[in-house]
């Protein structure tokens, strides 16, 4: 028929197929080429990453919060008991929560403002706006810190020039354990807000439109638009962008370190910094571990939630 | 006839509506601008004057009558200072060394595993994924203490191979999850109709499967490349050499010394580390955008 062979050499490749299988193939090849056999081959570098470092680094983490300090001796729970009693880990676990809180529910209100706002204007100039609102994001923190860092600055700061401009009075940003505070959450804010815009623009994009044309046709008004279509067709993307983000401001670590490095007198220490403090810098890496892993339970419950929804919303989706 | 009364009285009200309807519109339209304009001042300020002071001279940041949100006489001495200090050039080639080789490694693992993890059932494969997305969720402030043992314990403390080693654990877990959202996506009668032709599984992949999928590995590819080239707290804590240190901790570290301050070459240096993501950014705006919803999106 065709020339070049190519209509004969389907049929003939698929009928060679279960002749070569049933004659003269050792069982090593057999296995070799069975499915589940390629399967395992391609997820096993997956596979070795997850255990070992992800895995076994976290089964580690809990066994070496139980030694002592020269990883000599097992002191059972003694790390956990000597921070729960100390007053300034205390303080920690308390400024860890109120900056993980704070931040996520600026981040998450400020980023459903700007999503409404850029879903509101001709969809030409969204590209424009939502390219410009994303770069905080874009830039490595660690960088865009020292930027802030140096806005800070106690007598160059450049923000308190402009509060001076309109007649405040300067902010000692990083001098003062409330303003410090207030500074670090609002860089986290800044960093994270256009996250959750874009992850609630996409959200807001994949509303049907025919149920705003009901509404309209029901005379809804903007609000109940807002609170009876939107808000519950976007409660899924809105949980796991809030648990998510919860996890990721939970665990921060580089706006500290490099704004505040935990001072003032260790009142803007967040969980990370202060195991690194503990366990690297003062080289007590058991009760370090024992100090990360106090994120452990939040970070358990935070994630069995996500999970829970990213699962229905594939089902929905599907 | 009643409703018939009953609509003809509504409609001058309707009218009304309509006209109301339109205000509302141009108000809402009006606010909207309001709005992203004013984000957009708070959201480029910082990097507006990390750029004002890495142009400006030392006099006159040292000046504190003037304005320090505008620059009178433009220099570009930081950045030739920065670029011609040999030090900044050496965190910039780890950088660079550091991210290739992670972002190779990443793309590979993750390409083969998605794929078998969504096309070839197997034994465990269901629970694997769960696992996958799991462990995108284990924050590397959680790791880093252990990890900082097992790397000493392997000698790859202040090296750039131990950072190597430990970045796969950053990038891995979230490429392998949307890749499996985009694999999954792609029609099985594809793949039945390779199968019918003889195609081999490398076949399938190479052949099908990686062009389908192109956007979700240039996707992927991106969000490893930014978070390897951001990445902050392994290198704080493994790298205390500075001929070791990648851009970031290096910056941080090194730049900013005691009480001499060099804000022109600190800023200056900060821009030009933040200049490749921001490129590949602008450049491949949709694809980035794609990579960061498609986690909670899809899969």
């Amino acid at each position: 028929m065709a020339p070049d062979g190519t209509a004969k050499a389907i049929p003939a490749a698929v009928a060679a197929r279960p002749l070569g299988r049933s004659r003269g193939v050792s069982s090593l090849e057999r296995l070799a080429r069975r499915r589940s056999t390629i399967a395992f081959v391609m997820t096993l570098p997956l596979i070795l990453v997850i255990a070992g470092l992800v895995a076994y680094p976290a089964a580690w983490a809990i066994y070496l919060s139980t030694l002592n300090r020269r990883m000599t001796a097992n002191i059972g729970l003694d790390n956990y008991l000597f921070l729960i009693e100390s007053e300034s880990f205390r303080m920690i676990i308390w400024q860890s929560c109120f900056f993980a809180i704070t931040a996520v529910l600026f981040k998450a209100l400020i980023g459903f403002w700007l999503a409404h706002m850029l879903h509101t204007i001709p969809t030409r100039g969204q590209r424009k706006w939502r390219g410009m609102l994303l770069i905080p994001w874009v830039i490595p923190p660690a960088l865009s810190t020292l930027g802030w860092w140096w806005m800070f600055d106690p007598s160059y700061s450049s923000i308190n020039w402009l509060l001076t401009v309109v007649g405040f009075p300067p902010v000692p940003w990083l001098g003062q354990p409330w303003w410090a505070r207030i500074a670090v959450i609002m860089v986290n804010v800044w960093y994270g807000a256009p996250f959750f815009m874009i992850m609630y623009l996409a959200a807001l994009k994949s509303v049907p439109e025919q149920l705003y044309e009901a509404a309209a046709i029901d005379g809804a008004t903007s609000w109940q638009r807002l609170w009876f279509i939107t808000l519950p067709m976007m409660r899924n993307i809105i949980a796991i962008t809030v648990l998510f983000s919860l996890i990721v401001t939970f665990a921060n670590y580089d706006i500290v370190r490099v704004l505040t490095n935990g001072g003032p007198r260790d009142t803007t220490h967040l969980f990370a910094t202060y195991a690194f403090q503990v366990g690297i810098l003062s080289g007590n890496l058991p009760r370090g571990a024992a100090v990360s892993l106090f994120m452990l339970p939040i970070l358990a419950i935070a994630a069995f939630f996500i999970l829970r929804g990213v699962t229905r919303r594939a089902r929905e989706m599907a | 006839m009643a409703e018939a009364a009953a609509a003809n009285r509504d409609f001058p009200r309707l009218y009304g509506r309509v006209g109301s309807l339109h205000r509302e519109r141009l108000l809402a339209l009006r606010l909207s601008y309001a709005s992203l304009i004013f984000a957009a001042i708070i959201f480029l300020a910082p990097p507006f004057y990390m750029l004002v002071t890495s142009i400006k001279t030392n006099a006159e940041m040292a000046d504190q009558t003037l304005n320090p949100w505008i620059v009178r006489s433009p220099t570009l001495e930081h950045y030739a200072a920065i670029l011609g200090n040999p030090v900044f050039l050496t965190f910039f080639k780890n950088s660079i060394i550091v991210t290739v080789v992670v972002v190779t490694v990443t793309m590979v693992i993750s390409v083969l595993a998605a794929f078998a993890l969504s096309r070839m059932r197997f034994w465990g494969s269901q629970t694997l994924a769960t696992g996958v997305f799991l462990t995108y969720l284990v924050p590397d402030t959680l790791l880093f203490i252990p990890l900082y043992q097992i790397v000493g314990g392997l000698g790859l403390l202040n090296s750039i191979w131990g950072l190597v080693l430990v970045y796969p654990t950053l990038t891995v877990p979230f490429c392998t999850w949307i890749m499996i959202g985009y694999f999954a996506s792609i029609p099985r009668e594809l793949d039945e109709a390779a199968l019918i032709d003889g195609a081999t599984w490398p076949q399938m992949l190479m052949k099908i499967f990686i062009p389908v999928a192109l956007p979700g590995i240039i996707a992927a590819t991106i969000f490893a490349f930014t978070v390897s080239w951001a990445a902050f707290v392994y290198p704080t804590a493994f790298i205390t050499r500075p001929d070791q240190m990648p851009l970031t901790i290096g910056i941080v570290s090194q730049l900013v010394r005691g009480d001499t301050f060099a804000w022109g070459q600190i800023m200056a240096g900060a821009l030009i580390a933040a200049l490749p993501p921001v490129v590949v950014y602008v450049f491949l705006m949709d694809y980035y955008i794609a990579g960061l919803t498609a986690g909670a999106t899809k899969g």
